[in-house]
């Protein structure tokens, strides 16, 4: 999707556990994605994945275990700038124009040239013509390309998603899939949460299944990939 | 259970000995007579409230700290507990005020400083039941509870500089307020007595505490099931 | 110098989407508007006597619309969850309370200063010989306001019931900025003005405390 070239990074979860109140969200996860994998993460509302997630993306603290990013060779390397996190919700102001959102954000992580960098977003995510209006006009297709393009500011090597279809017309689900797949293909590795089976299910190399917290199933092959994504009535 | 029953007489036993000390050893003051003798109640309450709102401070920063349930039940203990002292130097204030200056309530800065600790204490507290989430509330009540012990001195400072109408030289009132020294023997005495009774307090409640936050866990497991 | 900069870039923001629909500005405005008048009411506003409550008036006015206005802070960032996005994008976590408590600042001194001649004329109590001076304790005193309410707005943003809640944990914790405030002011409003050097000395000392003190817990108030 962007002609930069993209250093693979993996990621490894190791023993996460994370209590909220003493109870568990996340129990023992241990789970480790190779760079350039696209995984989708699989389970009912509340088996955890979004708490992976924004572990993942540094958000939460897990209350024990860690979390590492690995280069080609395995080797730690530090995190700050190799995500980019998508979340439920859009992330951007809707009080504020789509390019002004982007603006604020490249400002923020200082990017070079937060204009120029701005400017190839919109484009890519065709939202050049409406880049002058308040995000709040927008259609949720619209939110989500806003949503990923704020993700895709830094370059990030890794991209994790939660629930980036819910709520999007066919038209938008073509795009999402067509975008995710030239990440991919890109070399950046993605782990995405996931409702049941769609085109965006298709470009997953790999479905994990948590159940309470727990990681219960995990499959590498494209072919069992719908049994675990529906597996115990998702 | 023994060890608790011994505490208590302990405490009791200490707390009639004040109370003999401040009736019966201590001497009359001149201008004020019997009715001072309530002043070791009131400053030994007041001293020992503040001690409780201490620990509540340094409950709140273990708690910011190590993230450990333990130092939030301590610290809601020592609220709760710091909040009664208070409140006895609320009430016995205006009692010792009416038949020596005429007036229940003098916006004196001692007096008036207690006033805003207790409302601040009342505000902890309030904010404790409005966080549903046990891990929020003990983080964000710690944090509440940091912000409003730093801001004791400066409260105290501000109603002493600007507030104070009726000045009280009667303890560390600035230079000749000295108090005789049978006196301070018997003050010292009742702080001390005070600060074993909220010990014990403080000891029972987080207990109580300790039981009421298992019992919310096992509640919570059972409705997420 | 990340911090700096990144406080730059979100003040700007904040100013840019206030001016932008001017609601808190003028919802606490006419609120302000309306506390004085109510309070003129309640007695007889004749010259000595206004003199002595005037000051005190005015500071409750503000501390009541500060409490109000002080709420959007932080509940605003929930909706589209761009705290999360705030939060993934500073360096410094500080830049986010450094750049909202600067723009609350502003926008209590701007109010402030537009209600200043309605309440001259209201209470008749000449403010523009002392100008200079009211504008330096406006500007410590709603600077203190501002550094308690953003860290308390970002508490009272988790819990229930959290319009009546922020003014309950801010005005308490408030007290020593009123009382130093109004101690000054009182004392410009004088028929003889003068200058009270230990309240702007207190204020000062208020603001650097809690200044620190969000300095250094302030990350933990955007945990989630």
């Amino acid at each position: 999707m962007t002609p930069a070239a993209i250093s693979p990074v993996g990621i490894r979860f190791e023993n996460i556990d994370k209590r909220y109140g003493g109870l568990y969200a996340l129990r023992r996860v241990s789970l480790e994605i190779a760079a350039g994998e696209c995984v989708v993460l699989a389970g009912r509302n509340g088996s955890g994945k979004t708490t992976l997630l924004r572990i993942a993306a540094r958000l939460v603290r897990p209350s024990s275990g860690s979390i590492t990013f690995l280069d080609k060779k395995n080797g730690a390397i530090t995190a700050a700038s190799q995500t980019g996190f998508v979340a439920h919700a859009t992330m951007v102001y809707d009080e504020l124009t789509a390019e002004e959102n982007l603006l604020l954000f490249a400002e923020l992580l200082g990017i070079a040239e937060p204009a120029a960098r701005t400017e190839t977003l919109l484009a890519e995510v065709g939202l050049t013509d409406r880049r002058k209006s308040l995000v709040r006009t927008f259609s949720r297709g619209m939110r989500q390309r806003m949503a990923i393009s704020r993700a895709l500011l830094n370059e990030p090597s890794v991209l994790l998603l939660d629930e980036p279809a819910t709520g999007l017309d066919p038209q938008g689900m073509s795009w999402l899939a067509g975008s995710l797949r030239q990440m991919r293909d890109a070399g950046r590795t993605v782990l995405m949460s996931l409702h049941g089976e769609s085109e965006i299910s298709a470009l997953a190399t790999r479905a994990v299944r948590l159940e309470a917290g727990s990681v219960i199933a995990d499959t590498q092959t494209g072919a069992s990939l719908p049994s675990i994504l529906t597996f115990a009535g998702a | 259970m023994k060890k608790h029953a011994l505490a208590s007489a302990v405490v009791f036993l200490l707390l009639g000995a004040a109370a003999y000390g401040a009736l019966f050893v201590a001497p009359t003051e001149k201008t004020m007579g019997t009715i001072q003798r309530i002043f070791y109640l009131h400053v030994s309450s007041a001293w020992t409230g503040l001690t409780a709102f201490f620990i509540c401070f340094l409950a709140n920063l273990l708690y910011v700290w190590r993230r450990e349930p333990r130092w939030d039940w301590l610290a809601v203990s020592a609220a709760e507990v710091g909040l009664v002292f208070t409140t006895v130097v609320l009430v016995t204030g205006p009692i010792w005020a009416h038949p020596v200056w005429g007036i229940w309530w003098t916006w004196d800065a001692r007096l008036t400083s207690t006033f805003v600790l207790w409302l601040v204490y009342i505000s902890y507290l309030l904010l404790r039941t409005l966080v549903e989430e046990p891990d929020r509330r003990a983080l964000f009540s710690a944090l509440f509870g940091i912000f409003a012990f730093i801001d004791v001195p400066l409260v105290f400072g501000s109603i002493r500089w600007w507030r104070t109408q009726h000045p009280q030289p009667v303890v560390m009132g600035g230079s000749g307020s000295g108090l005789e020294p049978t006196m301070w023997y018997v003050l010292l005495f009742s702080w001390g007595a005070m600060l074993s009774l909220m010990a014990l307090l403080v000891r029972a409640r987080f207990e109580f505490e300790a039981v009421r936050g298992e019992t919310e866990l096992v509640r919570r497991e059972a409705e997420g099931a | 110098m990340s911090l700096f900069s990144n406080t730059a870039v979100l003040l700007g923001k904040e100013l840019r989407t206030e001016f932008r629909s001017r609601e808190l500005l003028t919802t606490t405005v006419v609120f302000i508007l309306v506390v004085v008048v109510l309070f003129s009411f309640t007695f007889d506003a004749s010259s000595a006597e206004s003199r002595r409550f005037a000051a005190s008036l005015l500071w409750l006015a503000f501390l009541f619309a500060a409490s109000l206005m002080l709420q959007p802070c932080f509940l605003r960032e929930q909706s589209n969850d761009t705290l999360s996005a705030l939060r993934l994008s500073v360096k410094d976590p500080f830049a986010i309370f450094a750049a909202k408590l600067s723009a609350n600042t502003l926008f209590l001194l701007l109010t402030e200063l537009l209600m200043l001649p309605v309440f001259s004329v209201l209470f008749n109590v000449p403010v523009f010989p002392v100008f200079g001076q009211l504008v330096v304790v406006l500007f410590l005193g709603s600077l203190g306001v501002s550094i308690a309410g953003t860290a308390l707005s970002a508490i009272s943003a988790q819990a229930r019931m959290r319009e009546l809640l922020l003014p309950l944990l801010l005005l308490p914790l408030l007290t020593p900025v009123l009382v130093a405030s109004t101690r000054v002011t009182l004392a410009l409003l004088d028929a003889e003005p003068y200058m009270e050097w230990k309240g702007i000395g207190f204020l000062i000392v208020f603001d650097v405390v809690f200044l620190t003190a969000l300095w250094l817990f302030g990350e933990y108030l955007l945990e989630e």
